[in-house]
């Protein structure tokens, strides 16, 4: 076993964990922290995506070991209390999922999609989201969400 | 008596969030921010992690599995084969079409990745070890692939259990390797009718093998409760009380100390309707344990070994005048099953409703014929977002169509106007058995063609083609049959598929309903409750909807086939009407005026032209506390639904590509897709529908197959290898609508989940071939990859 001290969502964790150990697994199982889902893991699908050190990460294909030290977001950790990030009001407003699954991962990419480029094309958009496969919406609606989002974050409404 | 007298009709109406608005899903609450409740979000106390040891062969005899290895690894606790089960008669069980499937490999192994030993132990990390550790001995033999020489004389037998057996569940068969034989029509008057047509036309369409790939695999916990012996399993169910039979059936224990509960499902798409080893192993293995036990698939099992669907090679053949009046259809399929028939289908329709080949067009007479066979690979068939075999259907004679056209050198709109049936046709016998409730083709193609402007399109392909350009116009006006169904010829292990609802209505007006479905993305807790408003006038805020529990929920079929809302929607809206009714007694009984005196509005009934009126609220109130002598208290009651016939939603998809003739690159420029569900619940949802399965649709015609070489092998049961469509290549959609009700379901609704896959994989089909129609090219095979479309491109010698 092996000490890891991390941030996740702002708090402080410390932990033992097997090297062996995926990040995915080490958040889900041990820290109850269940937005990031598991899809397929081998790196394609994106539903596990969180967002690591600034960028998002597959947590399905890198250790926990490899997250010592780092600052993790979840979905989780999106929302203010109460009030939503304007991506997650955003995805409801405009029907951007259907069965919830991939939901967590997109929104997570999203976020990190809108910080590294905050006022995107649509081609942009579906390219920023090209790691995260939804099979429910046909994309066209969680793309017009992601557009709204960054509108509403621009113009200073709920921004981040 | 009302406290709502201030508000006008319509208000009141639009507080209620009912029929036809776009109301906001009540479901994404949870979802955005990350709190759904999945499968693989259950943890029990204790709970243990079963894992499979699985074939590496396609075909062959298993010599010996030794375990010492494994149960060795520290944290492994058991380790089960089919030899464990048998005792407990689990080692095989029985399918939802007729035959049985191995739970855990009996003597030898049928297709690769098959299940041969379950590992349990401590967590998922230590099944996987086990997993490693166990040593299986194989005997190879023989593998059949193609299932065109399945029926040969020399093909390899692959059930030797079966081998001797005159049937395995579907009527009588002809070879081991054969399953079924299905035909219907009329194949006299059909030969006659091809012999004295001006023209005939005939090809080989393969719908290739393809699976539906939720993004959610499958999975369950199991937990047997031994003080109470009651077993509950939570699991990734689309119809989860006939799971619950049949574990029933399988284990022998009660259904009354079975509790199947399907928590939320992250998409179905056909994948999770079946019985799964993974779902019998975990519980054997928690009865044994005494532990809860979690099984969870991962991506190559599921593509590998759960619910493949299509996979039927098909001729089709089509006869007609020269002006392109359809006067027969002939189809011939060989259907591949895989190694156990576990199709899900309604158990007298081995082929599903494939009969519905005959779309959207008026044809005099038809004959086919469906020949199910085992093959060396995984068992499924499963309805991919679509009505049984419909979408293969669909496709036949969407594709069929296009042909004769070509053939006779007619537009491909016109030829579908000249066959349409027309509007006072309905209700419309088709030659091969169905009653289709209701349709107006022509007013959607038209509005169809006029939206794209296809006049103009035609022109500039014409030009485009002189300028030795690729540019394709598909067109697919199709017919679905959904909703299954009546229970009169739709059965699955003997269960009629009715669907059902319950509504209780609480003191202070607010609602719960549960019903016998189980949504995986639909939004059912947003929709049923629309219809139950308008149909209650209680507002859809105030109606909880559950689904999935099967000891809370009324018994019901489960949601596949777009029946959701063709049985149990209409369930729902019965259900509310018989307590309108009473509650019209109750009203009248408080007011004091006769029940004649009273009508609905809204929200209340009230005498006409008059203050006096009682709402909903109020009524729900007096259901507990005033009601009439001999009547009982409480405003509940229970609806099963059996429907009267199918329900065939319709449309017209018209795809517009440019293929670069260098590549095989194929753009798709245009999407248009018109839909008619008949009546339209929530707009809002209908998009979502549409835009879902068209990506389906996109994924299935450009690029989905799993693919086996001649020994059996997957090639390619990743995702690193298995298309599904990321945002980059997915179109755009332009979607439309026109509103013709089922005239008899009670509110005039036909689904409309399916109708973009089963519409959709043809419109991009007949595009791609239309691209190179005028060299010739009357199909080509799906799906169309760029490489595969690169191979035409350049037999044609247009890359040069």
């Amino acid at each position: 076993m092996t000490g890891i001290s991390l941030t996740i969502n702002g708090e402080t964790v410390e932990a033992e964990v097997e090297p062996r150990t995926l990040l995915i697994h080490f958040l889900r199982e041990s820290q109850n922290i269940i937005g990031p889902h598991i899809g397929c893991e081998t790196s394609h699908c994106g539903a596990c995506t969180v967002d690591l050190d600034g960028k998002s990460v597959k947590a399905c294909t890198i250790f926990a070991v490899q997250a010592d030290g780092a600052d993790v977001l979840t979905v989780e950790g999106l929302a203010e209390g109460a009030e939503l990030h304007p991506l997650q009001q955003a995805f409801t407003d405009n029907h951007g999922l259907q069965c919830g699954y991939c939901t967590p991962g997109m929104l997570t990419r999203a976020y990190r999609l809108l910080l590294e480029n905050p006022d995107p094309t649509d081609e942009e958009i579906r390219m920023g989201i090209a790691g995260n496969i939804c099979r429910c919406t046909g994309y066209q609606s969680i793309v017009k969400a992601i557009r709204e989002a960054a509108d509403k974050i621009n113009a200073g409404e709920g921004a981040d | 008596m009302s406290d709502a007298k201030e508000m006008t009709l319509e208000e009141r109406e639009a507080t209620l969030s009912g029929i036809g608005t776009a109301r906001k899903r009540k479901e994404d609450a949870r979802f955005i921010r990350g709190q759904g409740n999945y499968v693989d979000d259950i943890k029990l106390p204790g709970m243990l992690h079963g894992d499979f040891v699985r074939s590496q062969h396609a075909h062959a005899l298993i010599k010996s599995i030794d375990a010492s290895k494994a149960l060795e690894v520290p944290g492994v606790l058991a380790v089960i084969t089919a030899k464990d089960l048998e005792p407990l008669a689990l080692h095989w069980m029985p399918t939802l079409a007729g035959d049985v499937a191995a739970v855990l490999a009996d003597k030898k192994v049928h297709y690769q990745n098959q299940e041969i030993a379950f590992v349990v132990a401590v967590d998922r990390y230590a099944a996987a070890d086990g997993v490693q550790e166990v040593v299986v001995e194989y005997e190879a033999l023989p593998a059949l692939i193609d299932p065109l020489t399945a029926l040969d004389d020399d093909a390899p037998i692959i059930r030797d259990d079966v081998a001797d057996n005159d049937e395995v569940g579907q009527g009588k068969r002809r070879h081991p390797n054969h399953i079924f034989e299905w035909e219907v029509g009329d194949a006299a008057a059909t030969d006659a009718a091809f012999e004295a047509a001006e023209v005939t036309i005939a090809e080989d369409i393969l719908y290739p093998r393809c699976h539906p790939s939720p993004i959610e695999t499958c999975g369950c916990v199991a937990s047997m409760d031994g003080v109470n012996g009651k077993l509950t399993v939570y699991g990734t169910f689309q119809a989860p009380h006939v799971i619950r039979t049949v574990v029933s059936l399988i284990t022998g224990l009660a259904e009354s100390s079975i509790r199947i509960v399907s928590p939320d499902i992250g998409g179905g798409f056909g994948n999770k309707v079946g019985a799964y080893p993974g779902y019998i192993c975990a519980a054997a293995a928690s009865i044994v344990t005494g532990h809860p036990v979690k099984w969870i698939e991962s991506r190559i099992d599921n593509l590998s070994a759960t619910a493949f669907a299509r996979d039927y090679h098909m001729v089709g053949e089509l006869a007609a005048d020269k002006d392109g009046k359809i006067t027969a259809i002939r189809a011939k399929v060989v259907a591949d099953h895989g190694a156990f028939n576990t199709h899900a289908q309604p158990m007298k329709w081995p082929a599903g409703l494939f009969n519905i080949v005959t779309g959207s067009y008026d044809i005099p007479v038809g004959h086919v014929k469906v020949d199910g066979v085992y093959t060396n690979k995984a068992p499924g068939g499963v309805a991919y977002r679509c009505s049984f075999r419909v979408t293969e259907a669909a496709y036949l004679i969407e594709r069929m169509i296009d042909v004769l056209a070509q053939k006779l050198d007619i537009d491909k709109a016109e030829i579908r106007k000249r066959n349409f049936v027309q509007p006072d046709q309905f209700p419309y016998n088709s030659c091969l058995g169905w009653e289709y409730d209701s349709g107006d083709y022509p007013t959607a193609l038209e509005q169809a063609l006029a939206a794209v402007d296809y006049e103009g399109l035609k022109k500039e392909q014409a030009e485009k083609r002189e300028a030795g350009e690729l540019m394709g116009i598909g067109i697919s006006t199709f017919t679905e049959i959904v909703g299954a169904g009546p229970t009169r010829n739709c059965d699955i292990v003997g269960l009629g598929m009715f669907d059902s609802c319950e509504i209780r209505v609480h003191p202070t007006g607010s609602a719960i309903a549960r019903l016998g479905t189980k949504a995986t993305g639909q939004g059912h807790e947003t929709t049923f409750a629309q219809i139950i408003a308008t149909e209650l006038g209680i507002p859809s805020d105030d109606i909880a909807i559950e689904e999935g529990d099967t000891d809370t929920a009324p018994y019901g079929l489960g949601t596949y086939g777009s029946r959701s809302t063709p049985v149990a929607g209409a369930a729902a809206a019965r259900a509310a009407r018989k307590i309108r009714d009473k509650a019209k007694k109750i009203a009248a009984h408080v007011l004091e005026v006769a029940e004649d005196d009273l009508e609905w509005e809204v929200d209340r009934f009230k005498v006409p032209g008059s203050d006096v009126q009682m709402t909903m609220k109020e009524i729900a109130m007096a259901a507990y506390s005033n009601v009439p002598d001999g009547m009982e208290h409480g405003l509940e009651t229970v609806d099963y639904y059996d429907p009267p016939n199918f329900t065939y939603p319709f449309g017209a998809y018209i795809c517009v590509v440019d293929i670069d003739r260098f590549t095989g690159d194929v753009a798709v420029r245009k999407f248009y897709a018109l839909d008619d569900c008949g009546t339209r619940i929530n707009p809002m949802v209908i998009d979502g529908q549409v835009h879902g399965g068209l990506a389906e649709a996109y994924g299935i015609a450009l690029g989905q197959e799993i693919v086996y070489d001649d020994t059996g092998n997957v090639l390619g049961a990743s995702l690193m290898d298995y298309f599904l469509p990321t945002a980059v290549e997915t179109p755009e959609w332009e979607t439309d609508f026109t509103v013709t009700p089922s005239p008899h379901h009670p509110i005039g609704a036909k689904g409309v989940g399916e109708s973009p896959n089963v519409g959709g994989v043809p419109a991009f089909a007949n595009a791609i071939v239309d691209a190179f129609a005028h060299h010739g090219v009357t199909h080509m095979r799906m799906p169309h990859t760029q490489w595969r479309v690169w191979q035409t491109l350049n037999e044609l010698g247009l890359n040069k």
